[in-house]
């Protein structure tokens, strides 16, 4: 197990640095100078090689990688080039959004679709199973930005129970408000995500239910909701979870557009401001940032999957 | 703020000016209000400008006038938000017989924020922070004029210049006095204004509250919010639902009906200085002959267009020279919608069947719209346009730099920009040496009155040449809940004052 823990981390190390290689490429090759969008508009040719030479982008291209590299080595995503501000004192105050808005939001749709999948699968032929299968059809069908708006529209502007979107001055530190205004955008989340996830739980399970060890199980005398909590859940949560762990990293990525929705100051507003003003340390922070989240995520995943399945442990061996 | 609205959809916004009726209506019910009013309430403001830093010569945006001009930081002069410009930190000033020396004496008894007083060396070094090298302020160039500051004592100094400049309190009135130990201002300030910038979370809010030791009034209320929203639905929603007091610009008419007939909601509404306008390359034929460029004039309904986008608000203009600016006059008769004089003066040009071009078309709102309308009006008189939809990004390289079209649509945003017009390397190349001489004489005059008989003499011939086609000019549309009175209307150059404003109990 642990050399399997090694060759995974050595496995996310390697994924991190072609991204950031990847990264680094692709910010380049994007049309646009940032020195002359840092400007403005009547800048004189004197005025861009001064942001030029103010900001590196002057230097060689294999200049600029190696002092990236380092820094990035050294967890130095350098300075905003608009705002000036250290990138990753920014990225870890907005994290401080998107991070709870992500992990509230899954955990909530674990809780509704888990059993939810379960059911539908074990009724698979009942109205219950029907109608949970139609619902989570159309969830996924509704584009989450519109599901916010509906709740806005119901939970803030008509009953106005929750604000419409925002965040506290204070944070954190005004609990309250902070709490309140992630409420909706969770939901949002939560209600879209779990319609997807539903249906590989019911999935997963409906493939077990019709497993020969189930039916052996049976057959050896044990009830059939017995037989499910003993060998079907188990054997159906090892898809679950590694569809789970990608669900987790869309859901962290798509909080881009749920925070644009309720004006949160997340990693997305971040990431769309930075593009929009040719801000690379900011868009390049953001991006590595997530990539990071992303595959930490995928290496989380797999390793819950090896304790669940011993057959994948024992067939390295 | 660069001189028109560019790349970014967010670099737009209407600046406007008051309709004498809805501001006399602002006032009286501010009067009304005057005893009920809570001085200590805080007041929420809605905003799609954040700043990116808070440092007005390091690219922070207009979000940063909106937030500090007047309120944090002062100027030696203010921009009023009836557009004109009077004295602010400056107690009087002096210009030389040859126009070339100004002597300025500061106001007595002003600190900043951190405590120190203000000096004449606080100013010299503010104004040396606008025209340094590294500097992206958009007053830059215009303070290049600029020859030698010299501090005479704690209270005085003089101002060199290399040429006449009858334009420099108004050109000063951008440049903050910051305390010159101040160092960097990105993320920190101290200026003179009556607010103290108590707190700052990027992407989210601004508070300020009011300084104790204000030389001036004492704010009418006890600190004001700006929450910063990246989308104008969030902003809007946060109105109705009280979590915001004012929202300080409406971009989109639609959103105006939620507000416009509810009796808890005041919709104000000003001229702007945002000017939306069809630029023809004056160089070229057919739009080098003063009398196509008139007969295309006459031959758009702009009423009807103003309508179509922004229903009864928004203004007609005659000229590019809004109503804020001093050289305003009336010029809405000059080329009046007439197609029937439009088809004749074609066909005294030399074409009685028309002509086609390419109109280049921004991809954002309201352009591919008015782009359309252009289209099916030109169409009426025999002229065929070919509209061409391009990214802001282009638009800045294919017009603005290489000057590679034939008419293009765009807004400009700024107070004052006729100045454009005479500059014949501008990208429209217009070029009148008349209204080339007017403009650069009027910099050189000895007093306000003669720059704005020169620069109206100037703005009737551009409105008689046709030089461009100006549309219309934006409204400027601040909406409150209707218990707050005392905000300002017009948002020149993005400004907004705060310390008037109101909220009754």
């Amino acid at each position: 197990m642990l050399a399997y823990i090694l060759r995974r981390l050595l496995i996310l190390l390697v994924s991190l640095f072609v991204a950031a290689v990847v990264l680094f490429v692709l910010l380049r090759l994007l049309p646009g100078d940032p020195a002359a969008a840092l400007v403005g508009v009547g800048a004189t040719p004197e005025q861009i090689a001064a942001a030029q030479a103010q900001i590196g982008s002057d230097r060689p291209l294999a200049v600029q990688f190696v002092a990236y590299l380092g820094d990035l080595a050294r967890f130095d995503l350098g300075q905003s080039f608009v705002s000036r501000a250290p990138v990753l004192g920014e990225i870890g105050q907005r994290l401080g959004v998107t991070l709870p808005l992500t992990f509230a939001a899954f955990f909530l749709a674990m809780i509704i679709a888990v059993p939810l999948g379960i059911l539908a699968a074990v009724r698979s032929d009942g109205w219950a199973g029907l109608t949970l299968s139609v619902v989570s059809q159309i969830g996924i069908a509704v584009p989450v930005f519109w599901l916010g708006i509906l709740l806005v529209y119901q939970f803030s502007l008509t009953l106005r129970w929750l604000p419409s979107g925002g965040f506290p001055l204070r944070g954190y530190a005004d609990p309250g408000r902070a709490v309140l205004s992630m409420v909706l955008p969770v939901l949002t989340i939560a209600i879209i995500m779990s319609a997807s996830l539903m249906r590989y739980v019911r999935a997963a399970m409906l493939e077990v239910l019709n497993s020969d060890f189930l039916r052996t199980a049976r057959a050896l005398g044990e009830s059939r909701n017995g037989a499910l909590v003993r060998h079907g859940i188990r054997n159906a949560a090892v898809p679950v979870v590694s569809v789970l762990g990608i669900e987790l990293a869309t859901t962290f990525l798509g909080a881009v557009v749920v925070e644009q929705v309720f004006s949160l100051p997340g990693l997305g507003s971040m990431l769309l401001l930075g593009i929009q003003q040719r801000d690379y340390p900011n868009v390049q922070g953001v991006l590595i940032v997530s990539t990071l989240l992303v595959l930490l995520v995928g290496f989380v995943a797999d390793i819950i999957q090896r304790l669940l399945d011993p057959r994948l442990r024992e067939a390295r061996r | 703020m660069t001189f028109m609205a560019l790349p970014l959809p967010t670099a737009t916004r209407a600046l406007a000016a008051a309709l004498a009726a809805s501001s006399a209506l602002a006032l009286s019910a501010a009067g009304a209000l005057a005893q009920d009013h809570d001085p200590d309430a805080v007041i929420n403001i809605g905003s799609l400008y954040e700043p990116q830093n808070l440092d007005n010569t390091a690219g922070a945006g207009q979000g940063i006038n909106e937030a500090f001009n007047g309120n944090v930081y002062e100027g030696l002069f203010v921009l009023t938000d009836d557009g004109d410009v009077e004295p602010r930190l400056a107690e009087d000033y002096t210009i030389s017989e040859d126009g070339l020396v100004y002597t300025f004496t500061l106001k007595d008894g002003v600190t900043f924020h951190s405590g120190d007083p203000l000096t004449a060396d606080d100013v010299k070094s503010s104004i040396e922070r606008v025209v340094a090298e590294n500097s992206a302020s958009s007053r830059k160039r215009t303070l290049a004029v600029i020859e030698a500051i010299e501090v005479l004592d704690d209270r005085t100094l003089t101002v060199t210049l290399k040429s006449p400049s009858i334009s420099l309190p108004y050109n000063l009135s951008y440049v903050w006095i910051v305390n010159d130990t101040a160092g960097d201002i990105s993320a920190s300030e101290d200026g003179t204004g009556p607010y103290v910038l108590r707190e700052w979370r990027r992407g989210s809010a601004l508070a300020l509250v009011p300084f104790e030791g204000y030389w001036g009034d004492a704010p009418d209320n006890g600190g004001v919010m700006f929450q910063y929203f990246t989308d104008a639905t969030a902003q809007n929603n946060a109105l109705l639902t009280g979590a915001v007091d004012i929202i300080t610009s409406v971009q989109s008419p639609d959103a105006l009906s939620q507000f416009a007939d509810n009796p808890d909601f005041t919709v104000s509404e000003g001229a702007s200085t945002t000017k939306e306008i069809m630029a023809y390359n004056d160089r070229i034929a057919p739009f080098d002959d003063p009398m196509v460029r008139s007969a295309l004039a006459r031959a758009v309904d702009n009423e009807k267009l103003l309508n179509a986008i922004w229903g009864d608000y928004g203004t007609l203009i005659g000229s590019f020279v809004p109503p804020t600016d001093p050289w305003y006059v009336d010029l809405t008769d000059v080329n009046a919608y007439d197609p029937e004089s439009a088809r004749q003066m074609l066909a005294e040009a030399g074409y009685e069947d028309g002509f086609s071009f390419t109109l280049d078309t921004p991809d954002y709102d309201p352009h591919p719209i008015v782009a359309q309308f252009v289209q099916n009006e030109l169409a009426n008189v025999g002229v065929d346009v070919k509209i061409n939809i391009i990214t802001a990004n282009e638009w800045y390289t294919k017009i603005y730099k290489a000057q590679d079209f034939e008419a293009t649509l765009q807004e400009h945003v700024n107070h004052r920009d006729i100045v454009f017009y005479g500059n014949p390397d501008f990208y429209w190349g217009y070029d009148n040496p008349e209204v080339t001489r007017l403009i650069a004489e009027s910099e050189n005059v000895a007093s306000i009155a003669e720059q704005t008989e020169m620069l109206t003499e100037a703005n009737r011939i551009i409105a008689e040449d046709a030089a461009s086609m100006w549309l219309y000019l934006y409204p400027q549309i601040v909406v409150s809940t209707s218990n707050v009175t005392g905000y300002p209307l017009n948002g020149l150059n993005s400004q907004f004052f705060v310390s008037d404003i109101k909220k009754a109990d």
